[in-house]
């Protein structure tokens, strides 16, 4: 019982850690109303001056356009910077051109209203240059700071911070004076730090703004402070300012112990998650091996399976019902559950219950299996990868600190992971189907004279195995391909799980995933991805020298044959 | 069965057996007498495709002994075998790679191709010695050896058996793919090694190099065959069927059966090694898929059909079940892999003693007293109890 209340708490910490983070939500929070604070013709002559003008009109056009604050100005100074903004060649007519195939559709510049769509060579693109492109970063900057969408400040913010202009430092204290949203707050502080740290000439100023850098955990900051340091080729500092130099160091030393920290944070994060990962595709095996002694090589195919219904179930989704599309992981869980199910108890009646006491041989007729299932899939529904789309609640990431984010589909299934294991607890502790398998586990005859039909719990125990790794199909569908050879990518590492966890117990299988999953991500880093594996592999085989049955092992003389 | 000279017992032991040493040996010569004296028109004329052929079949049947020596006799089932023959073929790709010489397309003169293509300097340490063929053999020999002594000793000092082994050996071969997939290993990476020129200054696409190495490859399995035979009609064998059969009774009764296991784990990796070695000259191409789990499986599967515990067999399914995998692969490529699951299958539901134990049972039936019979029947219930 002690398990599982430090379960629970493991799970309220993660549902209570996720809300603490930022959000960022992919879908751009909705429109600003237009502030019509200039009207249209005005505009018209400014955009005609920034199409058709000298350079020295471009310049007074754009600083005009941004003086206007007014939106509709966005999307032409964007055009503009990316090249798409464009004169139509029949009546001159300023558009925004947008990619059609092999022509363009053009919309009108200020009105965005669809116009036609033409071949490149029916307009000209309006040239732009590298000093203008200063300017109109500046100007798209002054527009949206102060724009009354937060997500468009913050933005605007960031952009600000990238181009590190002087030209927006007015502004960006103005709007830094009227700002009350404190995440968009401190990145216009950082912005304006950076901006005083490049630009600014007195020391004393330059040294607030790197204090102020120094307390962001950012990696754009990082790169921006290590600039500050560089040496020319040699060897002598390329900034003079001693008292800048050594402020640079300390913000350098404060930001990147905070970046490790954080990349800590996230190596911890993605081991977890792929010890749940691991734990989910493990599962089944672990129940089947530990009450049967069964190897099931078409294990991986039973993840495989789970991972098609997902892909069926959500074509049926497309199809009826499109707008309940967020929903189709819910009919998907129990159809992956059922169909993996009948699936192993099919393959129990039909294949395993003729070679029991003959492990190696089941071993060999499951693998043999395992190949037909994955011809059967890959001509049925081709061998390459099949879409498989996730619902818009597992889509995006929260970011956290330091420029990491962390996925929610990956947070999903951390939890659902959890939740899979829990599940799996209660079944085993508090059911009486749970109680007999246990019963067969520990002896088998035993349990056969009391009167429990082993066959039976055998079939049963098989289904339940393999229906949960139909589940565990389900959680991989959203974050991996979904092919044919989806079963056989993690087909050795769940069998590494139970050999390091030991059968019999979920516990074992419970710590030796997360255990694996933890490990591997933390090596990761020092020795790639592919070498990170081998030594985790070769890591599990000394270890069985110490523990040969695993960490949690069975005991007792019904366990040795 | 008359017990008589030592040669006799290793050879009239077993008529399989010795069906197998006959016809490989007279393959051995016959094959290129035949291809060299008979016009390309005529009935008995082999062509090269087929010496090819017959010479690849020839190696797996090489490894599936070995396979079948540790499996059939010794109750170890390996998912990993692969990894030794891989090894071996490496330890000769890594010769035919050093003959190369300067003819490579970058000429350089000592480093291969894949190696000036990475911008390396010079020899990695283990490529030292491969330009010379003896070293090459031994390592051929020793390389895989090594790897199954280590394995091995820390597999079998801790009593890891049963499925526990299989699925260990099969992730040794797995990292070992994934190792040998990594460039900066120094093993040509995805690659592999190819494009090898010559062997003893024998151009490898001369016909008369390829008949020598089948003959090679024929001489092989036959002294394979005999070893391995050897091993298990000795006092040596018996404890190994003993370990098989009831491994905790060998060991009270006072059996070292970690050495036992160990000894035999051995041999067959090196013989599993020089399958590889005659298999890459032939193919004239190695890399690193030769370690796939999937493969090493499938070697256990060729065993299962021909027969487990009868070595002769072992070679037969190698053979029937690759000719079977060369035909439907062309006529019927996706019916292939349906076909090897059905195998697999079938063969372990119903032929649980493959082809050569099935039809050797039958003969029995008449030979054997019914008396006999029936205590045999008698037993099999009892096992079939026990199990229960």
């Amino acid at each position: 019982m002690r398990k599982v209340r430090f379960l629970l708490v493991l799970m309220a910490v993660l549902m209570v850690g996720g809300p603490l983070a930022v959000e960022v939500s992919p879908a751009a929070a909705d429109e600003a109303p237009a502030t019509a604070a200039i009207d249209i013709d005005a505009l018209r002559s400014m955009v005609d001056d920034l199409v058709a003008g000298s350079f020295g009109d471009k310049m007074t056009a754009v600083r005009d356009l941004a003086d206007s604050g007014d939106d509709r100005a966005i999307p032409v100074l964007e055009a503009f910077l990316n090249g798409a903004l464009y004169t139509r060649a029949t009546d001159g007519r300023v558009v925004i051109g947008e990619r059609r195939g092999r022509g363009l559709l053009l919309r009108d510049a200020l009105t965005l209203e669809e116009l036609e769509v033409v071949p490149t060579t029916a307009v000209n693109r309006v040239a732009i240059n590298n000093r203008l492109r200063g300017m109109v970063r500046t100007a798209l900057g002054s527009l949206t700071l102060m724009s009354p969408n937060t997500e468009r400040r913050r933005q605007a913010a960031h952009a600000v911070f990238r181009a590190r202009s002087a030209d927006a430092e007015p502004l960006l204290q103005e709007a830094l004076a009227i700002e009350t949203e404190p995440s968009v707050r401190r990145r216009m502080e950082r912005a304006l730090a950076a901006i005083h740290l490049v630009h600014g000439t007195e020391t004393e100023q330059r040294v607030a703004a790197l204090e102020v850098l120094g307390r962001v955990s950012d990696r754009e900051v990082r790169t921006l402070v290590a600039s500050v340091l560089i040496q020319d080729s040699d060897g002598n500092p390329v900034e003079a300012d001693d008292a800048v130099r050594a402020a640079a160091a300390d913000a350098l030393a404060s930001i990147d112990g905070r970046l490790a920290l954080w990349g800590f944070a996230v190596n911890v994060f993605q081991g977890v998650s792929l010890g749940s990962v691991l734990l989910l595709a493990a599962f089944g095996l672990a129940i089947t091996f530990g009450v049967m002694g069964v190897i099931n090589m078409a294990h991986g195919e039973m993840v495989m399976l789970g991972a098609y219904t997902t892909f069926l179930v959500q074509q049926a989704f497309r199809m009826w019902a499109p707008d309940a599309f967020d929903y189709s992981l819910a009919v998907a869980l129990p159809a992956a559950f059922l169909v993996a199910g009948a699936f192993g108890i099919a393959i129990e009646r039909g294949i395993i219950r003729f070679l029991y006491g003959r492990p190696l041989e089941t071993l060999l007729a499951t693998w043999g299996l395992s190949l037909i299932l994955q011809q059967l899939v890959r001509t049925v529904f081709g061998s390459s990868n099949v879409e498989v789309g996730n619902p818009s609640w597992m889509s995006g990431a929260v970011e956290i600190a330091g420029g990491f984010a962390l996925t929610y589909n990956r947070i999903w299934i951390i939890v659902f992971s959890l939740m899979v294991f829990a599940m799996l607890l209660v079944v085993m502790r508090h059911t009486g189907f749970g109680l007999r398998m246990r019963a067969v586990t520990q002896n088998r005859q035993m349990a056969a004279s009391m009167g429990i039909r082993t066959g039976r719990i055998d079939a049963l125990t098989f289904g339940l195995g393999s229906g949960v790794a139909g589940l565990a199909g389900v959680a991989l569908s959203q974050i991996d391909n979904v092919s044919p050879n989806l079963g056989q990518g993690y087909i050795i590492d769940s069998f590494m799980v139970v050999v390091f966890g030991g059968v019999g117990n979920l516990w074992g299988t419970f710590v030796g995933a997360f255990t694996l999953g933890i490990v591997n991500k933390f090596i990761e880093p020092y020795a790639g991805a592919v070498l990170a594996k081998i030594l985790v592999l070769v890591a599990i085989i000394l270890f069985i020298q110490k523990r040969p049955r695993g960490l949690f092992a069975l005991r007792g003389r019904a366990v040795e044959n | 069965m008359t017990v008589g000279g030592p040669l006799t017992r290793l050879l009239l032991g077993s008529p399989g057996g010795l069906v197998l040493v006959v016809v490989t040996l007279a393959a051995a010569v016959l094959v290129p007498v035949l291809h060299l004296t008979q016009p390309p028109g005529s009935p008995f004329f082999v062509p090269t495709w087929l010496v090819s052929l017959l010479g690849k079949y020839l190696c797996y049947a090489l490894l599936a002994l070995a396979v079948d020596l540790i499996w059939g006799f010794c109750g170890i089932l390996s998912l990993g075998h692969g990894a030794f023959f891989a090894l071996g073929g490496y330890a000769m790709g890594m010769h035919l790679m050093r003959q190369v010489g300067d003819r490579g397309v970058y000429g350089h003169p000592v480093l291969p191709d894949f190696m000036v293509f990475l911008n390396w300097n010079e020899l990695p340490w283990y490529w030292l010695g491969f330009d010379s063929f003896p070293f090459a053999m031994l390592m051929v020999l020793l390389v895989p050896g090594a790897l199954a002594f280590v394995f091995g000793f820390l597999a079998f000092r801790s009593r890891v058996s049963g499925v526990y082994f299989s699925i260990i050996s099969q992730a040794m071969t797995f990292a070992l793919m994934l190792a040998f997939f990594r460039s900066d290993m120094g093993f040509g990476g995805n690659n592999g090694l190819t494009d090898f020129k010559e062997l003893l200054g024998f151009d490898l696409q001369a016909v008369e190099t390829r008949l020598g190495l089948f003959s090679a490859s024929c001489v092989a399995l036959a002294l394979g065959y005999l070893v391995s035979r050897f091993i298990v009609t000795s006092r040596l064998g018996k404890v190994l069927v003993a370990v098989r059969d009831a491994e905790s009774r060998t060991r009270f009764i006072g059996y070292r059966v970690e050495y036992y296991k160990l000894f035999v784990f051995v041999v067959s990796a090196m013989m599993a090694g020089v399958a590889g070695a005659l298999y890459v000259p032939q193919v004239g191409i190695i890399n690193p898929s030769e370690f796939a789990p999937a493969f090493s499986i499938e070697v256990v599967v060729w065993v299962a059909v021909g027969g487990r515990g009868t070595l002769y067999g072992a070679a037969l399914g190698a053979g029937l079940v690759n000719y079977g995998k060369t035909y439907l692969t062309a006529a019927m490529p996706e019916v292939w892999l349906f076909a090897l699951g059905a195998l697999f299958i079938l063969v372990t539901l119903f032929l649980p003693k493959g082809i050569v134990g099935t039809l050797g049972g039958m003969g029995d039936r008449f030979r054997r007293p019914a008396a006999e019979r029936r205590a045999i029947a008698l037993r099999a219930a009892e096992g079939q109890r026990a199990a229960e």
